[in-house]
């Protein structure tokens, strides 16, 4: 299926390549650089492109293009997971995914490419099988590797692989046995000018750290799982005991990982925390505008709205900002155009300004268009559909383990119109 | 000795290579041997000029650390894309070294270079024969993996002769690895087909479910016309994809795809009512109401087609983009048409993800959404546009919008798009004007709105806006060619304005189709033209040309100087398109001599009513590639596409699939128990056990080990067999009908089921007594055997069970065999207390509870909350409708007092609906209701009701928490009856858990007008803490609260619409004498809960 990968840089050179099947030429990227002419924006590349005898399939990362060559027919979603994957991998490996890190651990990541696809087909994909064939450099190990010149290749062969439950290896343990879940729900919202919102739904994910020695048999349950209205899962939870008694049921894979996702269902009305009062207005004689926005807290339950942070995309004419902040700090980029509002924390007494002028270039016409504010925020210990943990419980294990849930409530794509 | 003098003949050649390469390689090698391999640090060596010349030397070194640092920078090279083939006989020499570091670099090496340095390369070979024959499987694997990839033409027999050899090897993992191996073989000697065909076919008799996504990618690859390998295999891959690796989960649901669309009839055709019915009847194994069915309907699913769809949708919840995708093309290709609703969900999810994702998943809904839009029509706001998409996402958000526009939503879709017309985004605003322009044609009522939304946007500041504005106009005008002076008017005074040539042409052109409708002002606008005219753009200038033209025949008086004067101007014109044209024009329409025949046409030619151009979505011809694949995403046949064949009109023979056993019993039980995802329990189970690999291969070989398994595996085990045997008896009922002969086999296959099912039975009632220590295990097996699957039930044994199972081993079995049929829960009869029963369902909750949660450090054993829902012996009913005044229709109705599913804040009723009359009772719904503002969720219209048959159905009404009869009407096809329902205060209720604490904490809240109270004389029968709870119970569904005290006793609820809580508390004074208090702020509902307390503890 996938025959290269070309992992590429900002500045468009091509710095790892890896071949699976019959060496590709570099020359192939030619037509992707193009193509990334051709776009706005590093992000408006197509992600699935043409070439007179390959195809091109590429995701964009963290500054990064993963382009993979493919010859014939294979479903795109394949390839753009398994590329997710692949960062996702590099990610755990190095902390994070970015070219340094890939070029100064060049060797782990090829031994993980290789051990990642057979053929173009994906061989190992967890983190768990894959942790245990090729360790993870620390420093310490680095260390003791250059003195003593063993390597970070594991001596144990990749049992894991072979087990009926690849996420997890065996012979896991640990003195202190801790269980954390932390339910973060993220507000995908658009409110428009008025303040009315026009659309806002709730998107949950579970995220554990499970670090429990042998083989724990985890069942997690929710007071009211009827919120929970599309769900995805990790493949370790059972999905027939999901389905006839709503709780989780798994054995969980060792350290970090997403348990689950979920939507909350649409007839819940999802409470916006927080509202904006905003005005922002060009003169028509085209020479500046005025800003005003002030923020408040609306429906936080009784939480502290946190990292408040306003983004907002100006129109290509605003040359510079002369605004002052009751709270927070601002800063305004004016080769980008992206004016930032750090608030902080909200304090419902004293509401948060931002105010002062917009100066424009000379000349240039009015913006059609006022610019839409992307909020960034967070609200802690709250989930805000109001979903919560039941109980968690643990067999097949003596030993009692220590078990945390931690709510948390993100803005996702939250825009306010103007 | 053979190797050194073959290395020293290679290093001449070698070195000279080296040289060549050293000047441009040298510099950048040693910064990043300083970088990349930065750790080990070898500036001493970095610094040599000849770098190539000392990887050799530390490659030829004896120090093991030298010589995988040399291959680490080696493979540093390589991944850099630099060549290092000339180092190949150095690093050859390494392949048996015993370090797996260093190996593993060489391999990687090898599979790099070998194919130029084929010679060298056939050294290694020796090496990887001699790991085929290894004791360990990892070892046997990795060594194919290798030899396989060398792609060497000389040694493929030897690859031929280790394929096969590994296909039939012990572990699972070496024979996926030779699955891999043989799409590397197929692509370096296409020759080998028919033997590597061979190997497929055995290697898909494979039951291992690491085989199986490997192998079927090797068909897809090697053969995927040869569908006859598929038939015997495919009950079997349709059963273990739940537990195939994700990445082979696509390529086989990919390939059932292609499979079930050669093989089974289409369930899309016209007339078909197939609906809840037939499914049940699948799983049904009566076989006698079977067949009335077949005679009744004309079309009848294939089973296998069934198993499929069946199989295939909890793959909808996959965490893997790309398997949720290929199951929704599945149902989308496969399924009856009212099915394909399910895959919608989960697609919509999908957006969610990342940008990559979500372009392929829109491109896909895009199609989708042109055939049905009902399917994605709830989901509007989901494609709503977000000022931060990329723009490519944003276009094809806008196609989905645009496709999904109807009658009712238009304006809410208009309403959207004017916000995207101003979007900084300047593409984007002109996608949105061509969105606009098609939403007009598409729905007539709104054209004349757009119309004039599009006209306003003429005078946008914009250029591109504006001449979108334009094209549009164009073809909007052209659909209606009605009175749209004005339009036309507005549009050629802005003429001047505007500049982007396509606008401008596209005015001309307007101008010169209807110039009779704007006689005075077409002759004016090409005169301007005529001055203008060297100036404009190609496009433009033909355009008025054309318009000169038109002119000329219907108005020559005015324009005849003018049109002479342009078409002299277009004659000289640099394009040889516009001197063409002109030549044309001029012979077409100025009479002369020559052109006799012609010209007398000319008016007929370029006056014709054109016809409306068509606007469509892009997507419109998509739908020709299967969905999910690459050549749907690029809308372009992608080589190695394989076209998805129509339905045939008439299914081949189904009993192709059917599976040769010599032991029935045997080859179901097995296999078709892994389909469940209970399985991976089953496996875990069996993988304690320490030898799994050899497990699997035995169970698949032996004809025990169906029992054996399930003996020891326990409940996992028998709950599949035992599920699945019923499963198959309706498999073979249904098949019956079609060859008796083969239902005879079946039939014999089900008695032998029922045999080990009842074998198993046994066995889990052991089991469970052996296992009592395990509360969750104990508790879920009863679950099994009593039958009673009731959601509710099972939660509830579940935390009471952990508790207390400790204490009991053997009564337990007992007395789940005296009632089995009962759903109460046998812990309770370890309680005195006959009532409460736990469940972690009821979304109520006290807050303060909560909060000790969110710490959630408890020990897992004792916590002291547990949520309760009482399930309350016979539940009373109340007659809804008296069959003499329902003309033979009676009807009554019960509280379930479980949370209705459906809709939260709705109370959840059970209505028996029972036909007491002789004849048929057909189409039973719900009509009108009142009062207007009763929300209410309809049960389904029930089809038929057969004399003497009765029904229950489960409906959910919101009655506010207020005691208001809810009235309504039901009716069956003739006639409609109006009905009503009391409700009964108590009922309002949801049971709530909460601590002593939580409740005196709570009740303190709710004091003064909140608190009704009264004393009252109790019935002595009541006065124990049992009677009396119970009797309370009956009353009201509250949730006791366990205290310390005897005489006290509180329970605790939540209305079920506003959630308001409901404290109760009884107070026992010396006997008989109690106060009752209700503490909640629903006061009306307090006094009447209050008086129904009253009377049921004060009467007998």
């Amino acid at each position: 299926m996938i025959h290269s990968l070309f992992l590429i840089n900002p500045s468009g050179d091509v710095f790892l390549e890896k071949h699976w099947r019959r060496v590709v030429g570099r020359s192939v990227c030619d037509y992707f650089f193009e193509a990334r002419e051709r776009a706005g924006g590093p992000e408006d590349v197509p992600p699935v492109l043409q070439t007179p005898h390959h195809y091109l399939i590429s995701i964009y990362r963290g500054g990064l293009f993963f382009l993979s060559v493919i010859q014939a027919e294979a479903p795109p979603l394949f390839v753009i997971e398994f590329l997710h994957r692949v960062a996702e991998m590099f990610q755990d490996y190095f902390g994070e995914c970015s070219e340094t890190v890939i070029k100064d651990n060049v060797v782990t990541v090829y031994e993980l490419l290789e051990e990642m696809l057979d053929n173009g087909f994906p061989l190992a994909t967890e983190s768990n099988i894959l942790k245990e064939m090729i360790r993870p450099p620390t420093i310490l190990r680095t260390m003791v590797n250059t003195l003593t010149g063993t390597s970070n290749v594991g001596e144990k062969l990749p049992t894991g692989q072979l087990s009926t439950i690849p996420w997890r290896r065996s012979g896991v343990k640990y003195t202190n046995n801790e269980a954390y879940f932390d339910v973060i729900e993220e507000i995908d919202a658009i409110v428009d000018k008025s303040g009315t919102t026009v659309c806002a739904e709730i998107q949950g994910v579970i995220e554990a750290c499970v670090k429990l020695s042998g083989m724990p048999d985890l069942t997690l349950s929710f007071m009211n799982p009827r919120l929970l209205d599309d769900v995805s899962f990790h493949p370790c939870v059972r999905f027939k005991r999901w389905e006839s008694e709503r709780v989780l049921s798994f054995i969980p894979p060792d350290g970090n990982f997403t348990l689950m996702t979920y939507h909350v269902s649409a007839q819940n009305l999802v409470a916006i925390p927080v509202y904006v009062k905003q005005s922002i207005s060009f003169f028509e004689s085209g020479s500046g505008g005025r800003l005003d926005l002030t923020v408040g807290p609306k429906q936080t339950m009784g939480k502290t709205v946190e990292g408040f942070v306003i983004t907002i995309h100006m129109p290509k004419a605003v040359l510079s900002t002369n605004l002052t902040a009751t709270q927070g700090s601002y800063t305004y980029d004016p080769t980008t155009k992206v004016l930032v509002w750090d608030i902080g924390r909200l304090n419902p007494q004293k509401l948060p300004n931002l105010r002062g002028s917009l100066s424009l270039q000379a000349g240039a016409p009015k913006p059609e268009d006022n610019p839409s504010l992307n909020i960034a925020l967070k609200i802690q210990q709250l989930a805000i559909s109001g979903l919560k943990v039941n109980r968690l419980d643990m067999y097949g294990e003596k030993y009692k383990p220590f078990k945390g849930v931690k709510y948390l409530t993100k803005a996702g794509k939250f825009q306010v119109r103007t | 000795m053979l190797n050194a003098s073959n290395n020293t003949s290679y290093n001449d050649q070698g070195g000279a290579e080296a040289a060549l390469e050293a000047g441009p390689d040298g510099t950048s090698n040693n910064s990043s041997a300083g970088g990349g391999v930065g750790p080990a640090g070898f500036g001493l060596f970095s610094t040599d000029f000849k770098k190539n010349d000392d990887l050799k030397e530390m490659l030829e070194s004896n120090k093991e650390s030298l010589k995988l640092e040399a291959m680490k920078r080696i493979v540093g090279l390589i991944a850099k894309g630099k060549n290092a083939s000339e180092l190949f006989p150095a690093v050859v020499k390494n392949v048996a070294n015993k370090n797996i570091e260093l190996k593993k670099l060489v391999y990687v090496y090898l599979v790099r270079y070998a194919e130029e340095q084929q010679d060298l390369a056939l050294l290694s070979i020796s090496t990887f024969q001699r790991a085929l024959k290894d004791p360990n499987q990892l070892i046997r694997a990795s060594a194919l993996r290798v030899l396989s990839s060398i792609r060497v033409p000389i040694i493929v027999p030897i690859m031929m002769l280790a394929i096969k050899e590994s296909a039939s090897d012990m572990s699972p993992y070496v024979r996926k690895t030779s699955a891999h191996a043989i799409q590397k073989l197929y692509s370096l000697d296409p020759d080998q087909k028919e033997q590597l065909i061979e190997v497929i076919e055995k290697l898909l008799k494979d039951k291992s479910t690491l085989v199986a996504g490997s192998v079927v990618m090797a068909y897809e690859e090697v053969c995927p016309d040869r569908i006859d390998l598929i038939h015997k295999n495919y009950r079997k891959l349709c059963n273990l994809l739940m537990d195939v690796e994700e990445w082979g989960q696509v390529v086989i649901l990919s390939m059932l795809t292609r499979y079930a669309r050669t093989q089974f009839t289409s369930p899309w055709k016209e007339g078909v009512s197939f609906d809840e019915n037939n499914e049940k009847a699948f799983y049904d194994s009566d076989s006698e109401e079977k067949k009335e069915e077949v005679e009744v309907k004309p079309y009848m699913m294939d089973p296998d087609h069934r198993l499929l769809l069946r199989n295939t949708k909890p793959l909808l919840q996959s965490r893997n983009t790309a398997v949720v995708m290929a199951v929704a093309q599945l149902y989308w290709h496969l399924a009856p048409t009212h099915e394909v609703g399910v895959v919608t969900k989960s697609l919509v999810r999908l957006l969610r993800s990342h940008r990559e994702v979500q372009y392929v998943v829109l491109q896909n809904i895009a199609t989708m959404s042109i055939q049905r839009k009902g399917m994605f029509e709830p989901y509007l706001k989901s494609f709503y546009v977000r000022s931060t998409d990329p723009t490519h996402i944003k276009t094809l958000k806008l196609e989905i919008l645009t496709n999904l526009a109807n009658e009712a939503n238009i304006s809410t879709i208009l309403r959207e798009f004017q916000t995207y017309v101003k979007s900084q985004d300047k593409a984007f605003a002109a996608a949105t004007i061509q969105a606009i322009g098609r939403c007009a044609t598409d729905i007539s009522e709104v054209t004349d709105t757009c119309l004039n939304g599009l006209v306003l946007l003429l005078s946008n500041r914009d250029e591109t806006v504006v001449a979108e504005s334009v094209v549009v106009i164009k073809k909007l005008l052209q659909t209606q060619p009605s009175q749209h002076s004005d339009i036309i008017k507005h549009m050629a005074k802005l003429f001047d304005k505007i500049t982007v040539a396509m606008a401008r042409a596209s005015i001309l052109w307007l101008i010169g189709e209807y110039c009779e409708r704007v006689p005075k002002i077409a002759p004016d606008v090409l005169r301007k033209m005529a001055k203008s005219f060297t100036t404009e753009e190609d496009i433009v200038k033909l355009q008025i040309v054309n318009l000169a033209a038109k002119l000329y025949l219907t108005n020559s008086k005015q324009t005849k100087l003018l049109t002479q004067y342009i078409l002299n101007l277009g004659k000289y014109d640099q394009n040889y398109d516009i001197r063409d044209r002109t030549r044309f024009i001029r012979q077409l329409i100025v009479p002369n001599e020559k052109s006799g025949a012609l010209s007398k046409y000319a008016r007929r030619i370029l006056l014709a009513p054109k016809p409306a151009p068509l606007l469509q979505s892009a997507f419109k011809d998509r739908d020709r590639f299967q969905l999910g694949t690459l050549s749907h995403s690029l809308n372009i046949k992608a080589s190695g596409y394989l076209e998805l064949s129509d339905w045939p009109a008439v299914a081949p023979d189904q009993s192709v699939r059917n599976v040769e056993v010599i032991e029935p019993v045997k080859e179901w039980v097995p296999t078709v128990g892994k389909a469940k995802p209970a399985k991976s329990e089953d496996k875990f189970y069996s993988d304690s056990d320490g030898d799994q690999e050899e497990d699997q291969g035995s169970k698949n070989s032996s004809s025990s080990s169906g029992d054996s398994s399930s003996s020891s595996s326990s409940r996992s085990g028998t709950e599949d067999s035992d599920e699945e045997s019923s499963d198959a008896s309706a498999k073979s009922s249904s098949q019956s009908e079609k060859s008796s002969s083969e239902s005879e086999t079946d039939q014999k296959k089900n008695k032998n089921k029922r045999n080990t099912k009842s074998k198993a039975k046994s066995k889990t009632v052991d089991s469970e007594s052996e296992e009592n220590n395990n509360g969750p295990v104990a508790s879920s097996s009863s679950e099994d055997s009593s039958s009673s699957s009731s959601e509710s039930s099972s939660d509830s044994d579940f935390g009471k069970g952990q508790k207390k199972s400790s204490s009991k081993s053997k009564p337990k079995v007992q007395v789940k065999e005296a009632q089995p049929k009962k759903e109460v829960s046998l812990l309770d009869l370890d309680d005195l207390t006959p009532t409460p029963l736990t469940t972690p369902k009821s979304a109520m909750y006290s807050p303060s509870l909560l909060s000790d949660l969110e710490g959630l450090s408890l020990s897992s054993i004792s916590s002291p909350m547990q949520v309760n829902v009482p399930t309350f012996g016979p539940v009373k009913s109340h007659e809804l409708l008296h069959h003499m005044s329902g003309k033979g229709l009676s009807a009554r109705y019960s509280f379930p007092r479980q949370p209705f599913l459906y809709q939260p804040h709705m109370v959840h009723l059970q209505i028996t609906l029972t036909n007491a009359s002789d004849h048929l009772l057909e189409e039973l719904h719900l009509g009108e209701h009142s009062p207007a503002n009763l929300t209410l969720h309809r049960f389904n219209t029930i089809d038929q009701l057969e004399p003497q048959a009765s029904v229950t159905v489960s409906m959910g009404i919101d009655f506010n928490d207020s005691t208001q009869a809810a009235n309504f009407q039901l009716c069956t096809k003739e006639d409609k009856f109006s009905v009503s329902i009391q409700p009964v205060v108590g009922e309002l209720l949801l049971p709530t858990s909460m601590t002593q604490q939580d409740f005196e904490k709570e009740q303190g809240k709710l004091l003064g007008m909140n608190e009704t109270s009264a004393t009252i004389t109790m019935a002595v029968s009541h006065c124990s803490g049992a009677a009396l709870n119970k009797q309370v119970l009956s009353i009201a569904n509250l949730g006791e609260v366990i205290t310390g005290q005897n005489n006290v006793h509180r329970f605790a609820g939540r209305t079920v619409s506003a959630g308001a809580l409901v404290l109760v508390t009884v107070e026992q004074m010396e006997t008989p004498g109690a106060t009752v208090t209700v503490n909640t702020d629903k006061t009306v509902m307090a006094s009447v809960l209050l008086k129904d307390l009253k009377q049921a503890l004060a009467s007998a």
